[in-house]
């Protein structure tokens, strides 16, 4: 048995070993940052300034145009905010309802429990406005791409002056991290666009990586509460299952 | 199903069922009092786990079903509505969907385990033929399961798969327009495919009824393949197994949660948080990576078999690689008839033990460069001539099935063994006294 799990290890590490990291395509390759974020490894939380700060710079920058359908204001309790203060930002927006006793639609301000409201009424009037490129969603970005919250943190500040081997038509923008390393999203972010009143810096990276913690908590709302879940049922089964070892070892010591 | 004879219960309610109906009685033969190999090792807890497993994605996904609408254009959002609005819904997803890979571990392992010490031998044959239907139905319920979320990969995925099937000459194109509901994967084939994937599961649990009842017609076989031969190579399978395997599963439970709880979209890909569209294709179009060996197979075919100085074709790369992909599971079905060596455990067998270990390789390796693209570039052999990504996965397919069709027929023949153990009973004995284990 032991000998068998040896050579299973040794095989796994041949294997391991196989190589991967050849790279067909011609062009620099730019590895991500790897940002410390506050919600990584497994007793990491999200940091509720930094969220307040990254809905604060998506609702000034990105929501211009992009949309975030899956995610309502009363979600919004999540980041610290008070009912009150929900109900308020909501109704800043108005939405379309209807239709009444009369047969009318008619607007109304927004409710807690509308969700985001969309920029564009469609797709195709999203691509219009955008020179033919869809701004995608960004209830699920960060998990929607390889590298999560790194590659929004990446693409939002991998905007530069493009290399010689990359071309840039018009409407384009070199962007290391973009796969072709082009982007139809002009760069979104500039120092000092938004205003932070807990007097953390204004520069790019900053709301680069509030925004990331903001669309990250956006698409795994429940990562908190699964952390502490998975803890206590780690604890469960680790005591279950040292009982049981303990239970089994008596059981056949008695076994020749 | 008679119990034989019985003998009277204590408790009288349990008595008074029992003679109406056996099912106390054949409890206690079947999971009490059932003459079990002392000498297990814990390559055995994976049926256990299995099953454990098959009633968890049961029970997972009835719940999921609930709340899941079935329709291209309600799908996804119905998915992410589970995910955020359900009580506990993402629990229940993040079970189901890592439940699936970790099933398909557990079975990989007891597949394994039945290679390695020859438990699909003589008198255990249609034991494993009923395992690998099981294993068939696995991939059949999981592949159908992967496309109800209605992503891209779900879309595309199901569109690549349900397309190689085209390559069967006349039958192919009526057997994918029958799987997917028209000519192209749309509303009917998500309709279709919920519909099988909520079936699937419970004819598995028929299919696994049977694989228990052939077991426990012939006794599971043991680390030294040998047969018990007295009460002293037996142990009642309560306690001693119900608590090994109770002790086992939590083990197995404690590495699933760590994924549920602390990395759930770890083993799936990215492109599935992406709402399925027909006119976007994804750079790179993998499926699930307990699929990825046999994708591997299937892409390794790049050439049209033909009659030689002609244009005709008589087997397409296409279809050569859909063959093989069949062929690669299929061929499980007859390896008690390639295997005929009459020593089951490769404990004794040290060449069919290196090779089985070989083949294990080769399919990690197969696993490897089917979540690869075709033809990445590793390194020069000549000047002109570059070494890839296919190029490994056509030498290890090769390997694949010479493993089944030349080495153990071969081996069957040639292979002297080890020095064996007279029973079960002195393996043990001589073991505790030279290898310090239970092994
Ligand atoms: C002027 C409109 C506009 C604004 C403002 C904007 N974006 Fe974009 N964004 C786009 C467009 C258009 C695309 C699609 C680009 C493409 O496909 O080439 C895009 C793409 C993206 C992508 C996806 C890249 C990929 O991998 O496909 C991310 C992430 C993103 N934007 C994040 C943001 C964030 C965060 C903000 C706010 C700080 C923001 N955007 C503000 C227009 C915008
Ligand atoms: C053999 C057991 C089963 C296997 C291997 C299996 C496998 C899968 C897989 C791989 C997925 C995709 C997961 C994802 O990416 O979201 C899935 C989804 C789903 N399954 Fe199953 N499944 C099984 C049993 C069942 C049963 C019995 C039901 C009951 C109806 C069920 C209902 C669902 C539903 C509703 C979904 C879509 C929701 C979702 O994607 O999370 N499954 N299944």
């Amino acid at each position: 048995m032991r000998k068998l799990l040896l050579t299973s290890l040794v095989v796994s590490a041949l294997c391991a070993l196989v190589p991967v990291s050849a790279h067909a395509s011609e062009g620099k390759e730019y590895p991500l940052p790897n940002v410390e974020w506050s919600f990584e490894g497994p007793f990491g939380t999200y940091d509720r300034a930094a969220l307040q700060r990254g809905y604060a710079v998506y609702r000034q920058v990105c929501s211009a145009c992009h949309s975030m359908k899956r995610v309502s204001f009363r979600n919004l309790s999540a980041l610290g905010y008070t009912p009150d203060q929900i109900k308020s930002v909501a109704g800043e927006y108005t939405y379309q309802d209807g239709p009444n006793d009369e047969g009318e639609m008619f607007e109304r301000p927004g409710r807690p429990s509308d969700h985001f409201k969309s920029p564009f009424a469609n797709d195709k009037a999203a691509m219009a406005a955008n020179g033919g490129a869809l701004p995608p969603d960004l209830s699920l970005i960060t998990k929607a791409r390889e590298g999560g919250a790194d590659y929004v943190f990446g693409i939002l500040t991998g905007y530069g002056a493009a290399p010689s081997d990359v071309t840039v038509l018009e409407g384009q923008y070199f962007n290391k991290h973009m796969a072709g390393h082009v982007i139809k999203m002009p760069p979104p972010l500039t120092a000092g666009a938004v205003t932070y009143e807990d007097g953390s810096p204004q520069s790019v990276e900053q709301y680069a990586k509030d925004v990331a913690t903001f669309l990250t908590w956006a698409a795994e709302p429940e990562l908190e509460q699964r952390k502490q879940m998975g803890f206590k049922v780690l604890l469960f089964l680790g005591i279950f299952a040292a009982i049981m070892y303990a239970v089994k070892r008596k059981i056949w010591a008695k076994v020749h | 199903m008679s119990a034989g004879p019985r003998t009277p219960f204590e408790n009288k309610f349990i008595e008074w069922f029992d003679q109406r109906l056996p099912i106390f009685t054949m409890m206690n033969k079947e999971y009490g009092v059932f003459p079990t190999p002392k000498n297990f090792n814990y390559f055995w807890n994976f049926g256990a786990i299995a099953m454990f497993m098959l009633v968890t994605m049961i029970v997972s996904g009835i719940t999921l079903a609930m709340h899941y609408a079935a329709n291209t254009g309600l799908a996804f959002d119905s998915v992410e509505r589970i995910m955020r609005d359900v009580n506990y819904g993402w629990l229940i997803r993040y079970i189901h969907m890592n439940g699936a890979s970790f099933f398909f571990i557990a079975v990989y392992i007891h597949i394994f385990r039945g290679l390695y010490y020859g438990s699909y031998k003589q008198p255990r044959e249609l034991l494993w033929i009923f395992g690998v239907v099981i294993f068939l139905l696995m991939m059949a319920t999981a592949f159908m399961g992967y496309v109800l979320p209605w992503g891209q990969m779900s879309y595309w995925g199901a569109t690549v798969i349900t397309n190689f099937f085209t390559a069967f000459p006349w039958v192919g194109e009526p057997i994918q327009t029958l799987l997917i509901g028209g000519f192209s994967v749309d509303n009917p084939t998500l309709n279709r495919f919920f519909a099988l994937h909520y079936l699937l599961p419970f004819v598995i649990v028929g299919v696994v009824f049977l694989h228990v009842w052939a077991l426990h017609r012939t006794g599971s076989n043991n680390p030294t393949g040998i047969e018990p031969k007295d009460e002293r190579d037996t142990l009642p399978f309560h306690p001693y197994y119900t608590m090994k395997d109770s002790f086992g599963l939590l083990i197995f439970a404690i590495v699933y949660c760590i994924f549920v709880f602390f990395m759930p979209n770890e083993l799936g890909h990215p492109d599935n948080y992406t709402p399925a569209n027909p006119m976007v294709t994804p750079a790179h179009i993998v499926p699930e990576w307990y699929f990825l060996p046999f994708y591997a197979i299937l892409r390794a075919v790049t050439i049209d078999i033909g009659i030689p100085f002609t244009d005709i074709t008589i087997i397409s790369a296409k279809l050569g690689g859909v063959l093989l992909m069949f062929g690669s599971i299929a061929i499980l079905l007859v390896l008690p008839w390639l295997d005929s060596h009459p020593v089951r455990s490769a404990r004794y067998r040290p060449k069919f033990r290196l090779f089985l270990l070989l083949f294990v390789v080769t399919v990690l390796v197969l696993g490897k460069v089917g979540g690869m693209p075709a033809d990445v570039p590793l390194f020069h052999i000549t000047k002109d001539f570059v070494f890839t990504t296919t190029h490994v996965a056509q030498i290890a397919t090769v390997y694949y099935f010479a493993f089944f069709i030349v080495i153990l027929p071969v081996l069957s023949r040639i292979e002297v063994v080890k020095p064996m153990p007279a029973s079960i009973h002195e393996a043990v004995l001589k073991c505790q006294s030279s290898c310090g284990g239970n092994a």
